[in-house]
Protein backbone atom coordinates (compact mmCIF):
# COMPACT_ATOMS: atom_id res chain seq x y z
CA UNK A 1 0.00 0.00 0.00
CA UNK A 2 1.26 3.47 -0.90
CA UNK A 3 1.61 6.12 1.82
CA UNK A 4 0.07 9.22 0.23
CA UNK A 5 -3.74 9.57 0.08
CA UNK A 6 -5.48 8.76 -3.19
CA UNK A 7 -5.81 11.65 -5.66
CA UNK A 8 -9.13 13.10 -6.77
CA UNK A 9 -8.92 11.14 -10.02
CA UNK A 10 -8.31 7.87 -8.21
CA UNK A 11 -11.25 8.63 -5.94
CA UNK A 12 -13.49 9.25 -8.93
CA UNK A 13 -12.40 5.84 -10.23
CA UNK A 14 -13.19 4.19 -6.88
CA UNK A 15 -16.62 5.84 -6.90
CA UNK A 16 -17.31 4.61 -10.42
CA UNK A 17 -16.37 1.05 -9.42
CA UNK A 18 -18.66 1.27 -6.36
CA UNK A 19 -21.47 2.59 -8.56
CA UNK A 20 -21.00 -0.41 -10.87
CA UNK A 21 -21.01 -2.93 -7.98
CA UNK A 22 -24.26 -1.46 -6.66
CA UNK A 23 -25.83 -1.35 -10.11
CA UNK A 24 -24.99 -5.02 -10.61
CA UNK A 25 -26.48 -5.82 -7.18
CA UNK A 26 -29.73 -3.95 -7.82
CA UNK A 27 -30.11 -5.20 -11.42
CA UNK A 28 -29.39 -8.77 -10.26
CA UNK A 29 -32.16 -8.66 -7.64
CA UNK A 30 -34.52 -7.02 -10.17
CA UNK A 31 -33.86 -9.81 -12.71
CA UNK A 32 -34.45 -12.52 -10.08
CA UNK A 33 -37.74 -10.85 -9.03
CA UNK A 34 -38.76 -10.43 -12.69
CA UNK A 35 -38.12 -14.12 -13.51
CA UNK A 36 -40.13 -15.19 -10.46
CA UNK A 37 -43.00 -12.83 -11.30
CA UNK A 38 -43.07 -13.93 -14.96
CA UNK A 39 -43.16 -17.62 -13.95
CA UNK A 40 -45.92 -16.87 -11.43
CA UNK A 41 -48.07 -14.99 -13.97
CA UNK A 42 -47.50 -17.52 -16.80
CA UNK A 43 -48.11 -20.69 -14.76
CA UNK A 44 -50.69 -19.07 -12.45
CA UNK A 45 -49.26 -21.17 -9.61
CA UNK A 46 -47.08 -20.04 -6.67
CA UNK A 47 -45.36 -23.43 -6.32
CA UNK A 48 -46.84 -23.94 -2.85
CA UNK A 49 -50.21 -25.04 -1.50
CA UNK A 50 -52.71 -22.29 -0.66
CA UNK A 51 -51.31 -18.91 0.41
CA UNK A 52 -48.09 -20.38 1.79
CA UNK A 53 -45.02 -18.16 1.47
CA UNK A 54 -41.56 -19.70 2.03
CA UNK A 55 -39.46 -17.63 4.44
CA UNK A 56 -36.64 -19.80 5.73
CA UNK A 57 -33.47 -19.42 3.67
CA UNK A 58 -33.13 -23.20 3.17
CA UNK A 59 -36.67 -23.51 1.88
CA UNK A 60 -36.27 -20.51 -0.42
CA UNK A 61 -33.06 -21.86 -1.95
CA UNK A 62 -34.53 -25.38 -2.37
CA UNK A 63 -37.66 -23.90 -3.97
CA UNK A 64 -35.59 -21.73 -6.30
CA UNK A 65 -33.71 -24.86 -7.44
CA UNK A 66 -37.11 -26.46 -8.23
CA UNK A 67 -38.17 -23.25 -10.08
CA UNK A 68 -41.03 -22.51 -7.69
CA UNK A 69 -42.22 -18.92 -8.48
CA UNK A 70 -42.75 -17.74 -4.88
CA UNK A 71 -39.32 -19.02 -3.83
CA UNK A 72 -37.61 -17.14 -6.69
CA UNK A 73 -39.59 -13.97 -5.90
CA UNK A 74 -38.62 -14.14 -2.20
CA UNK A 75 -34.98 -14.70 -3.15
CA UNK A 76 -35.12 -11.55 -5.28
CA UNK A 77 -36.67 -9.57 -2.39
CA UNK A 78 -33.94 -10.81 -0.03
CA UNK A 79 -31.20 -9.75 -2.49
CA UNK A 80 -32.86 -6.31 -2.67
CA UNK A 81 -32.84 -6.04 1.15
CA UNK A 82 -29.11 -6.74 1.12
CA UNK A 83 -28.23 -3.97 -1.38
CA UNK A 84 -28.06 -1.17 1.25
CA UNK A 85 -25.80 -3.41 3.36
CA UNK A 86 -23.59 -3.85 0.30
CA UNK A 87 -23.54 -0.05 0.03
CA UNK A 88 -22.10 0.24 3.54
CA UNK A 89 -19.48 -2.46 2.88
CA UNK A 90 -18.16 -0.81 -0.30
CA UNK A 91 -18.14 2.60 1.42
CA UNK A 92 -15.67 1.23 3.99
CA UNK A 93 -13.40 0.37 1.07
CA UNK A 94 -13.84 3.84 -0.47
CA UNK A 95 -12.87 5.62 2.78
CA UNK A 96 -9.92 3.23 3.16
CA UNK A 97 -8.69 4.18 -0.32
CA UNK A 98 -9.10 7.83 0.65
CA UNK A 99 -6.97 7.15 3.79
CA UNK A 100 -9.79 8.56 5.90
CA UNK A 101 -9.36 6.44 9.03
CA UNK A 102 -12.02 8.30 11.01
CA UNK A 103 -14.65 7.36 8.43
CA UNK A 104 -13.37 3.80 8.03
CA UNK A 105 -14.10 3.48 11.78
CA UNK A 106 -17.50 5.24 11.59
CA UNK A 107 -18.69 3.17 8.62
CA UNK A 108 -17.44 -0.08 10.19
CA UNK A 109 -19.44 0.81 13.30
CA UNK A 110 -22.58 1.23 11.14
CA UNK A 111 -21.94 -2.20 9.59
CA UNK A 112 -21.56 -3.79 13.05
CA UNK A 113 -24.85 -2.21 14.21
CA UNK A 114 -26.54 -3.53 11.03
CA UNK A 115 -25.19 -7.04 11.66
CA UNK A 116 -26.53 -6.93 15.24
CA UNK A 117 -29.92 -5.92 13.80
CA UNK A 118 -29.76 -8.85 11.34
CA UNK A 119 -29.01 -11.28 14.18
CA UNK A 120 -31.94 -9.88 16.21
CA UNK A 121 -34.12 -10.27 13.08
CA UNK A 122 -33.22 -13.93 12.52
CA UNK A 123 -33.51 -14.82 16.21
CA UNK A 124 -36.86 -12.99 16.40
CA UNK B 1 -53.60 -11.94 -10.40
CA UNK B 2 -52.26 -10.14 -13.46
CA UNK B 3 -54.64 -7.35 -12.49
CA UNK B 4 -53.02 -7.00 -9.04
CA UNK B 5 -49.53 -7.14 -10.56
CA UNK B 6 -50.30 -4.31 -13.01
CA UNK B 7 -51.83 -2.10 -10.29
CA UNK B 8 -48.83 -2.70 -8.00
CA UNK B 9 -46.43 -1.95 -10.83
CA UNK B 10 -48.19 1.38 -11.51
CA UNK B 11 -48.34 2.30 -7.80
CA UNK B 12 -44.63 1.47 -7.63
CA UNK B 13 -43.64 3.68 -10.56
CA UNK B 14 -45.57 6.61 -9.08
CA UNK B 15 -44.14 6.11 -5.56
CA UNK B 16 -40.63 5.66 -6.96
CA UNK B 17 -40.67 8.93 -8.91
CA UNK B 18 -42.13 10.90 -5.97
CA UNK B 19 -39.79 9.26 -3.47
CA UNK B 20 -36.61 9.88 -5.44
CA UNK B 21 -37.43 13.56 -6.03
CA UNK B 22 -38.40 14.31 -2.42
CA UNK B 23 -36.06 11.95 -0.57
CA UNK B 24 -38.96 10.12 1.10
CA UNK B 25 -39.50 6.38 1.04
CA UNK B 26 -43.15 6.34 0.11
CA UNK B 27 -44.17 4.19 3.09
CA UNK B 28 -46.68 6.83 4.08
CA UNK B 29 -48.11 6.78 0.54
CA UNK B 30 -48.07 3.00 0.06
CA UNK B 31 -49.53 1.93 3.41
CA UNK B 32 -52.76 3.97 2.91
CA UNK B 33 -53.14 2.80 -0.73
CA UNK B 34 -52.79 -0.86 0.28
CA UNK B 35 -54.92 -0.74 3.42
CA UNK B 36 -57.63 1.78 2.51
CA UNK B 37 -57.60 1.29 -1.26
CA UNK B 38 -57.08 -2.46 -1.58
CA UNK B 39 -58.29 -3.73 1.79
CA UNK B 40 -54.99 -5.42 2.66
CA UNK B 41 -54.14 -6.32 6.28
CA UNK B 42 -51.92 -3.58 7.84
CA UNK B 43 -49.24 -6.17 8.65
CA UNK B 44 -48.73 -7.00 4.95
CA UNK B 45 -49.01 -3.33 3.96
CA UNK B 46 -46.13 -2.49 6.31
CA UNK B 47 -44.11 -5.40 4.91
CA UNK B 48 -44.65 -4.13 1.36
CA UNK B 49 -43.87 -0.56 2.41
CA UNK B 50 -40.50 -1.44 3.95
CA UNK B 51 -39.51 -3.20 0.70
CA UNK B 52 -40.70 -0.09 -1.17
CA UNK B 53 -38.40 2.07 0.97
CA UNK B 54 -35.38 -0.08 0.11
CA UNK B 55 -36.28 -0.16 -3.60
CA UNK B 56 -36.59 3.65 -3.72
CA UNK B 57 -33.30 4.06 -1.90
CA UNK B 58 -31.33 1.52 -3.95
CA UNK B 59 -32.85 2.66 -7.24
CA UNK B 60 -31.91 6.28 -6.70
CA UNK B 61 -28.54 6.07 -4.90
CA UNK B 62 -27.11 4.52 -8.04
CA UNK B 63 -27.93 7.67 -9.97
CA UNK B 64 -26.90 10.04 -7.17
CA UNK B 65 -23.48 8.49 -6.57
CA UNK B 66 -22.35 9.15 -10.10
CA UNK B 67 -23.69 12.69 -10.07
CA UNK B 68 -21.99 13.70 -6.81
CA UNK B 69 -25.03 15.15 -5.07
CA UNK B 70 -24.80 12.72 -2.15
CA UNK B 71 -22.84 13.57 1.03
CA UNK B 72 -21.50 10.15 2.03
CA UNK B 73 -19.81 11.37 5.25
CA UNK B 74 -22.98 12.98 6.58
CA UNK B 75 -24.91 9.82 5.66
CA UNK B 76 -22.54 7.40 7.39
CA UNK B 77 -22.05 9.53 10.51
CA UNK B 78 -25.80 9.96 11.04
CA UNK B 79 -26.52 6.31 10.24
CA UNK B 80 -24.94 5.47 13.60
CA UNK B 81 -27.97 7.26 15.10
CA UNK B 82 -30.63 5.88 12.72
CA UNK B 83 -29.55 2.23 12.91
CA UNK B 84 -29.29 2.24 16.73
CA UNK B 85 -32.67 4.00 16.76
CA UNK B 86 -34.13 1.32 14.47
CA UNK B 87 -33.00 -1.46 16.81
CA UNK B 88 -34.41 0.40 19.84
CA UNK B 89 -37.65 0.97 17.91
CA UNK B 90 -37.92 -2.70 16.90
CA UNK B 91 -37.36 -3.75 20.52
CA UNK B 92 -39.87 -1.18 21.79
CA UNK B 93 -42.67 -2.51 19.56
CA UNK B 94 -45.45 -3.68 21.82
CA UNK B 95 -44.09 -1.89 24.87
CA UNK B 96 -44.61 1.75 23.91
CA UNK B 97 -47.93 3.23 22.84
CA UNK B 98 -47.24 4.48 19.28
CA UNK B 99 -49.76 7.26 20.00
CA UNK B 100 -47.06 9.41 21.62
CA UNK B 101 -44.70 8.82 18.73
CA UNK B 102 -47.37 9.94 16.25
CA UNK B 103 -48.01 13.09 18.28
CA UNK B 104 -44.33 13.97 18.65
CA UNK B 105 -43.52 13.43 15.01
CA UNK B 106 -46.69 15.16 13.85
CA UNK B 107 -45.60 18.30 15.72
CA UNK B 108 -42.07 18.07 14.35
CA UNK B 109 -43.29 17.70 10.76
CA UNK B 110 -45.69 20.62 10.97
CA UNK B 111 -42.87 22.73 12.45
CA UNK B 112 -40.59 21.63 9.62
CA UNK B 113 -43.19 22.45 6.96
CA UNK B 114 -43.59 25.93 8.43
CA UNK B 115 -39.83 26.36 8.45
CA UNK B 116 -39.52 25.32 4.81
CA UNK B 117 -42.21 27.83 3.92
CA UNK B 118 -40.24 30.60 5.66
CA UNK B 119 -37.11 29.60 3.79
CA UNK B 120 -39.04 29.71 0.54
CA UNK B 121 -40.18 33.25 1.29
CA UNK B 122 -36.65 34.32 2.14
CA UNK B 123 -35.27 32.60 -0.94
CA UNK B 124 -31.93 31.71 0.67
CA UNK B 125 -30.79 28.23 -0.26
CA UNK B 126 -27.16 27.73 0.77
CA UNK B 127 -25.62 28.46 4.17
CA UNK B 128 -22.31 30.38 4.07
CA UNK B 129 -20.93 31.37 7.44
CA UNK B 130 -17.71 33.22 8.14
CA UNK B 131 -17.00 30.99 11.12
CA UNK B 132 -17.57 27.32 10.23
CA UNK B 133 -19.27 25.03 12.76
CA UNK B 134 -16.59 23.30 14.88
CA UNK B 135 -18.12 19.81 15.01
CA UNK B 136 -19.01 19.87 11.31
CA UNK B 137 -15.44 20.87 10.44
CA UNK B 138 -13.95 18.18 12.69
CA UNK B 139 -16.13 15.47 11.13
CA UNK B 140 -15.52 16.85 7.61
CA UNK B 141 -19.25 17.15 6.98
CA UNK B 142 -19.20 20.29 4.83
CA UNK B 143 -19.45 19.52 1.14
CA UNK B 144 -19.85 20.52 -2.47
CA UNK B 145 -22.35 19.35 -5.02
CA UNK B 146 -22.87 20.02 -8.71
CA UNK B 147 -26.26 21.57 -9.34
CA UNK B 148 -27.47 20.64 -12.82
CA UNK B 149 -30.32 23.19 -12.76
CA UNK B 150 -27.86 26.02 -12.06
CA UNK B 151 -24.95 24.35 -13.91
CA UNK B 152 -22.34 25.07 -11.24
CA UNK B 153 -20.60 23.61 -8.18
CA UNK B 154 -22.25 24.70 -4.93
CA UNK B 155 -20.20 24.72 -1.69
CA UNK B 156 -22.20 24.42 1.52
CA UNK B 157 -21.69 24.17 5.27
CA UNK B 158 -23.69 22.32 7.88
CA UNK B 159 -24.32 23.19 11.54
CA UNK B 160 -26.25 21.95 14.62
CA UNK B 161 -24.75 18.46 14.31
CA UNK B 162 -25.96 17.29 17.78
CA UNK B 163 -29.55 18.38 17.04
CA UNK B 164 -29.48 16.64 13.66
CA UNK B 165 -28.04 13.51 15.28
CA UNK B 166 -30.85 13.46 17.88
CA UNK B 167 -33.63 13.86 15.31
CA UNK B 168 -32.00 11.06 13.27
CA UNK B 169 -32.12 8.79 16.32
CA UNK B 170 -35.84 9.56 16.61
CA UNK B 171 -36.31 8.88 12.89
CA UNK B 172 -34.63 5.51 13.40
CA UNK B 173 -36.93 4.66 16.32
CA UNK B 174 -39.98 5.56 14.19
CA UNK B 175 -38.63 3.44 11.35
CA UNK B 176 -38.18 0.38 13.54
CA UNK B 177 -41.45 0.89 15.39
CA UNK B 178 -43.74 1.70 12.46
CA UNK B 179 -41.93 -0.02 9.58
CA UNK B 180 -41.50 3.17 7.58
CA UNK B 181 -38.48 4.83 5.98
CA UNK B 182 -39.16 8.07 7.86
CA UNK B 183 -37.57 9.96 4.98
CA UNK B 184 -39.56 13.09 5.77
CA UNK B 185 -37.90 13.22 9.22
CA UNK B 186 -34.50 12.62 7.73
CA UNK B 187 -34.89 15.45 5.23
CA UNK B 188 -36.11 17.60 8.12
CA UNK B 189 -33.05 16.82 10.27
CA UNK B 190 -30.69 17.61 7.40
CA UNK B 191 -32.54 20.58 5.95
CA UNK B 192 -34.17 22.32 8.93
CA UNK B 193 -31.69 21.52 11.70
CA UNK B 194 -28.36 21.08 9.93
CA UNK B 195 -29.05 23.66 7.20
CA UNK B 196 -27.94 21.43 4.35
CA UNK B 197 -29.22 22.50 0.89
CA UNK B 198 -32.29 20.60 -0.29
CA UNK B 199 -30.77 18.50 -3.08
CA UNK B 200 -27.96 16.92 -1.07
CA UNK B 201 -30.48 16.58 1.80
CA UNK B 202 -32.90 14.58 -0.37
CA UNK B 203 -30.29 12.27 -1.84
CA UNK B 204 -28.45 11.76 1.48
CA UNK B 205 -31.79 11.00 3.17
CA UNK B 206 -32.54 8.51 0.41
CA UNK B 207 -29.34 6.55 1.01
CA UNK B 208 -29.81 6.57 4.78
CA UNK B 209 -33.40 5.34 4.45
CA UNK B 210 -32.26 2.21 2.63
CA UNK B 211 -29.64 1.37 5.24
CA UNK B 212 -32.07 1.98 8.13
CA UNK B 213 -34.86 0.00 6.44
CA UNK B 214 -32.53 -2.94 5.70
CA UNK B 215 -32.29 -3.53 9.45
CA UNK B 216 -36.06 -3.68 10.05
CA UNK B 217 -36.77 -5.42 6.70
CA UNK B 218 -35.04 -8.63 7.77
CA UNK B 219 -37.31 -8.78 10.81
CA UNK B 220 -40.38 -8.41 8.58
CA UNK B 221 -38.94 -10.85 6.03
CA UNK B 222 -38.51 -13.66 8.54
CA UNK B 223 -41.79 -13.11 10.39
CA UNK B 224 -43.81 -13.52 7.20
CA UNK B 225 -45.08 -9.96 6.59
CA UNK B 226 -43.92 -9.94 2.98
CA UNK B 227 -46.36 -11.16 0.30
CA UNK B 228 -44.35 -11.76 -2.89
CA UNK B 229 -47.40 -11.33 -5.15
CA UNK B 230 -47.69 -7.72 -3.93
CA UNK B 231 -44.17 -6.71 -2.91
CA UNK B 232 -42.40 -7.96 -6.06
CA UNK B 233 -44.36 -6.12 -8.79
CA UNK B 234 -44.36 -3.01 -6.60
CA UNK B 235 -40.60 -3.15 -6.00
CA UNK B 236 -39.98 -3.55 -9.74
CA UNK B 237 -42.17 -0.52 -10.47
CA UNK B 238 -40.36 1.51 -7.81
CA UNK B 239 -36.90 0.67 -9.16
CA UNK B 240 -37.96 2.02 -12.57
CA UNK B 241 -39.70 5.05 -11.02
CA UNK B 242 -36.73 5.89 -8.75
CA UNK B 243 -34.28 5.95 -11.65
CA UNK B 244 -36.62 8.27 -13.61
CA UNK B 245 -37.29 10.42 -10.52
CA UNK B 246 -33.64 10.97 -9.66
CA UNK B 247 -32.96 12.12 -13.24
CA UNK B 248 -35.84 14.62 -13.00
CA UNK B 249 -34.73 15.83 -9.56
CA UNK B 250 -31.26 16.82 -10.77
CA UNK B 251 -32.53 19.28 -13.37
CA UNK B 252 -35.43 20.59 -11.27
CA UNK B 253 -34.79 23.93 -9.45
CA UNK B 254 -34.60 23.44 -5.64
CA UNK B 255 -37.42 25.96 -5.22
CA UNK B 256 -39.90 23.75 -7.08
CA UNK B 257 -38.92 20.72 -5.02
CA UNK B 258 -39.57 22.73 -1.87
CA UNK B 259 -42.96 23.87 -3.18
CA UNK B 260 -43.89 20.22 -3.82
CA UNK B 261 -42.51 19.11 -0.46
CA UNK B 262 -44.29 21.58 1.85
CA UNK B 263 -47.90 20.37 1.29
CA UNK B 264 -46.77 16.73 1.56
CA UNK B 265 -44.87 17.27 4.82
CA UNK B 266 -47.80 19.25 6.28
CA UNK B 267 -50.26 16.57 5.16
CA UNK B 268 -48.23 13.77 6.76
CA UNK B 269 -47.71 15.90 9.88
CA UNK B 270 -51.43 16.56 10.38
CA UNK B 271 -52.28 12.95 9.51
CA UNK B 272 -49.92 11.78 12.29
CA UNK B 273 -51.28 14.32 14.77
CA UNK B 274 -54.84 13.14 14.08
CA UNK B 275 -53.78 9.52 14.38
CA UNK B 276 -52.08 10.29 17.71
CA UNK B 277 -55.19 12.07 18.97
CA UNK B 278 -57.40 9.21 17.79
CA UNK B 279 -59.37 11.35 15.34
CA UNK B 280 -60.66 9.51 12.26
CA UNK B 281 -62.27 10.79 9.10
Amino acid sequence: MEEKPATAREMAQVETIIGRILQVGVIFSAIVMLIGLALFLITGYSGYAGDFVPRQMGMILAGTWQLKPYAIMMLGVYCLILTPVLRVVVSIYAFYKEKDHLYVAITTLVLIILLIALVIGVKG
Amino acid sequence: MIHTAIIMLAVGIFAGIAGAILGIGGGMIITPILTLGMGLDIKYAIGASIIAVIATSSGSTIAYLRDNVLNLRVAMFLEIATTIGAIVGALLTGVLDPKYLYLLFGCLLVFSGWNMYRKLRRGQEVLQRVEPDKIAAKLKLNGTYFDKAEMKDVDYQVENVPAGFSVMFGAGVASGLLGIGSGAFKVMALDTFMKMPLKPSSSTSNLMMGVTAAASATVYFFNGAILPGIAVPMALGILVGAVIGSRIMQVLPARWIRIAFIPIILYIGFEMLFKGLGVHF
